[in-house]
């Protein structure tokens, strides 16, 4: 009872801001949901029309070779930082903080501060043409985050015993050796967060391309949530963008647990 | 007879009543007003102007161009629209036909001046037959050149083109002046931008985009395909500014203010933005391939939001703004377009012929309707801008006719 008790206010909270919301979304994805006035019934239209839509396919397939590229790089780059401020060391603590920093930025302010680092009328590095629009969203990711997911897998690395790296030296384990066989496989639960976190913050890809790029040119840079923010807000439409946010969601639960099934089992 | 004279007392009473109404409608109410960035500095003028001489209280909030349908849609899905909001007068239908203006058919109809209030902009705030919205800024696309510009490259200043094959003549003879002087400019990366500013030259030769319900594209056309040819030919011989392939719309006006552009069709309102800037600009109606012209009658609409309680206050401000008074001391006073045909001619207006010209086009130019607007036409993702970096930059022949199929679709979709 008194268990109960204590998880009252994480469940009333999870109720409230997830479980309802979630519920209503679902709800409004069966019916045609004007802005005013009263919602009608439709299913599945809703569904059959998020087959029907050309900008959906598209979007989707630029959503997913996105996520691929930004999780490759942002990890690789990412663990590279935590190796290199692993130890302590005179300075180390300097380097840690500047690779966090831009972090403290927000990411729409981020975003602008690119726009206008890249303007060709106001930027000091302007970028001509409109062959780099995916590139620098992609540069403006890796900046921005790559410092948070360092600070993560650097907590991951420290969790790692001492004694187990000595004990490594002494039966004279190579680097590579102590980085493969003990480093990788004891950060398996940390690596399992950064690449869920990743990937999911990659699925659901918004503000960078909707300030840098508004999904163009020629919507080679338009996220799946761009097309639910059309549905909403261009066609209002809210039961059309709320079908595709299903959609989406379900998606993404089964991306996050086939990851977290292949993740654990080998660690286990 | 008794009757009669019962009748008679009704009416009085009723004429009374109605003789009243203003003052009841002006008690001193707050109103809040909600506008586009773009739009801003002339519904606070509007603002300005009402609240010193009435008890009622106007206040204009003004949001950023893009974010602005958005904040709508959230505030209309939440029932706490603003008083009043303005509304890019392309869009009216949309919000028209979603009710998040409230019905003024009735008061529209009483004014003694609803003829000559700008008719597209009339019809494009009316849904099945109601009138929900009326114009509040009108916005033309006109041809704007730089007259220095036209001296150094031995051009008359004074005789801009007549039709759009001797625009393209002129852009080219300035673009010759070499350095960094290009001959012309458009938004290639801006489905709004090229709506506004090639569609009047396929009016002005006698063709359509839209049909007259807003159901079906006819972007297939061959006046359609020839005004694209202009540009595009243009872009491809380095004529138009290179810049021209990327301009989505922010930086359009400033490439204007540079003096570098020699011409090129934009909105009327930038004259003033221009000559601040010490550019001496000419002002020309945009013209069909070989004559006629035309103008996309843009701007702003505006109606009472449906969730407000203050309908009758708002309407007294909506009636004012398109009194004379509004429209000659407030508009015209600031080198605006009247919203009514009527005051084309003012005492203001017939200080600049620049001004004379731009209001002879309300009449001539058309706004076109389609519920489905925005999300064909304006929206970066809709099927339009696809078309128009086909047509521009692509395969012409097949962006056109494969685009006229996207475009009906999305225009029919429900």
């Amino acid at each position: 009872m008194t268990g109960a008790l204590y998880a009252t206010p994480a469940a009333v909270l999870v109720g409230l801001f997830f479980v309802v919301p979630l519920l209503l979304v679902v709800w409004m994805s069966l019916h045609r949901w004007p802005l005013l006035g009263n919602p009608r019934l439709n299913a599945p239209d809703n569904y059959t029309a998020v087959v029907d839509n050309a900008l959906v396919a598209s979007a989707a397939w630029f959503t997913l070779r996105y996520t691929v590229l930004i999780t490759a790089l942002l990890f690789v780059i990412a663990f590279g930082l935590a190796l290199l401020v692993q130890n302590r060391r005179p300075g180390v603590g300097f380097f840690r903080t500047a690779f966090f920093l831009p972090m403290t930025v927000g990411f729409a302010s981020a975003s602008l501060l690119f726009l206008g680092l890249l303007s060709e009328e106001i930027g000091p590095l302007p970028a001509g043409g409109d062959s780099p629009a995916l590139g620098s969203a992609v540069l403006l990711v890796l900046w921005r985050f790559a410092g948070f997911n360092m600070l993560i897998l650097l907590t991951g690395l420290q969790a790692i015993p001492l004694d187990v790296y000595e004990a490594a030296r002494i039966d004279g384990a190579s680097r590579w050796q102590v980085f493969g066989r003990i480093t990788v496989p004891l950060m398996r639960p940390t690596i399992a967060l950064v690449l869920t976190m990743m990937i999911t913050g990659s699925l659901l890809a918004f503000d960078q391309f909707w300030i840098l790029t508004r999904g163009g040119p020629d919507n080679s840079t338009t996220s799946l949530v761009m097309v639910i923010y059309r549905e909403a807000f261009v066609r209002l439409d809210l039961g059309s963008a709320a079908g595709i946010s299903v959609v989406l969601l379900v998606l993404l639960a089964v991306v996050s647990s086939v990851q977290f099934a292949v993740l654990r089992r080998r660690s286990a | 007879m008794k009757a009669k004279l019962a009748a008679v007392a009704l009416l009085l009473a009723t004429a009374a009543c109605g003789a009243d109404e203003p003052g009841a409608a002006d008690d001193g109410a707050t109103l809040t007003l909600w506008t586009r960035a773009a739009t801003e500095a002339v519904s606070k003028a509007y603002a300005d102007a009402y609240n010193a001489s009435h008890r009622n209280k106007v206040e204009v909030t003004a949001y950023p161009n893009e974010e602005y349908p958005a904040k709508l849609a959230s505030a209309a899905g939440a029932r706490s629209l603003p008083d009043l909001f303005a509304a890019d007068v392309v869009f009216a239908p949309q919000y028209a036909s979603q009710g998040l203006w409230a019905d003024v058919t009735d008061q529209f109809q009483s004014l003694p001046f609803k003829d000559s209030v700008a008719p597209s902009h009339v019809r494009a705030g009316t849904w099945e037959g109601r009138t929900h919205a009326v114009p509040h800024t009108i916005d033309l696309s006109v041809m704007l050149y730089n007259k220095d510009l036209y001296a150094k490259a031995g051009l008359d200043p004074e005789k801009p083109p007549r039709t759009l094959a001797e625009f393209a003549e002129h852009a080219r003879k300035i673009d010759q002046l070499g350095g960094d002087v290009h001959g012309t400019y458009f938004g290639g990366n801006c489905g709004g931008c090229v709506e506004f500013t090639f569609w009047p030259s396929v009016w002005a030769a006698g063709g359509e985009v839209l049909d007259a319900e807003g159901r079906t594209a006819l972007v297939d056309s061959p006046e359609m395909a020839e005004v694209f040819a202009v540009y595009r030919d243009l872009y491809d011989q380095g004529v138009a500014s290179p810049a021209s392939k990327a301009e989505a719309g922010p930086t359009w006006l400033g490439a204007l203010q540079s003096g570098k552009v020699g011409i090129a069709p934009a909105p009327s309102v930038w004259l003033d933005a221009i000559e601040a800037k010490g550019v001496k600009t000419g002002l020309a109606p945009i013209p069909g391939l070989t004559g006629g012209e035309s103008t996309f009658v843009g701007g702003d609409a505006i109606g009472i939001g449906a969730t407000s309680g203050k309908a009758q206050q708002a309407w007294d401000f909506l009636a004012w703004t398109m009194s004379d008074e509004a429209q000659v001391e407030v508009i015209a006073q600031r080198k605006g377009v009247p919203v009514r045909t009527d005051l084309a001619a003012n005492r203001h207006s017939s200080a600049d012929p620049r001004l004379v010209t731009a209001n002879g086009l309300v009449a001539k130019g058309k706004t076109p309707y389609a519920r489905n607007f925005n999300a064909t036409f304006n929206d970066p993702q809709g099927p339009w801008l696809t078309t128009v970096r086909g047509a521009l930059f692509g395969n012409a022949g097949q962006a056109l006719a494969t685009g006229n199929e996207a475009i009906t679709k999305s225009l029919r979709q429900g």
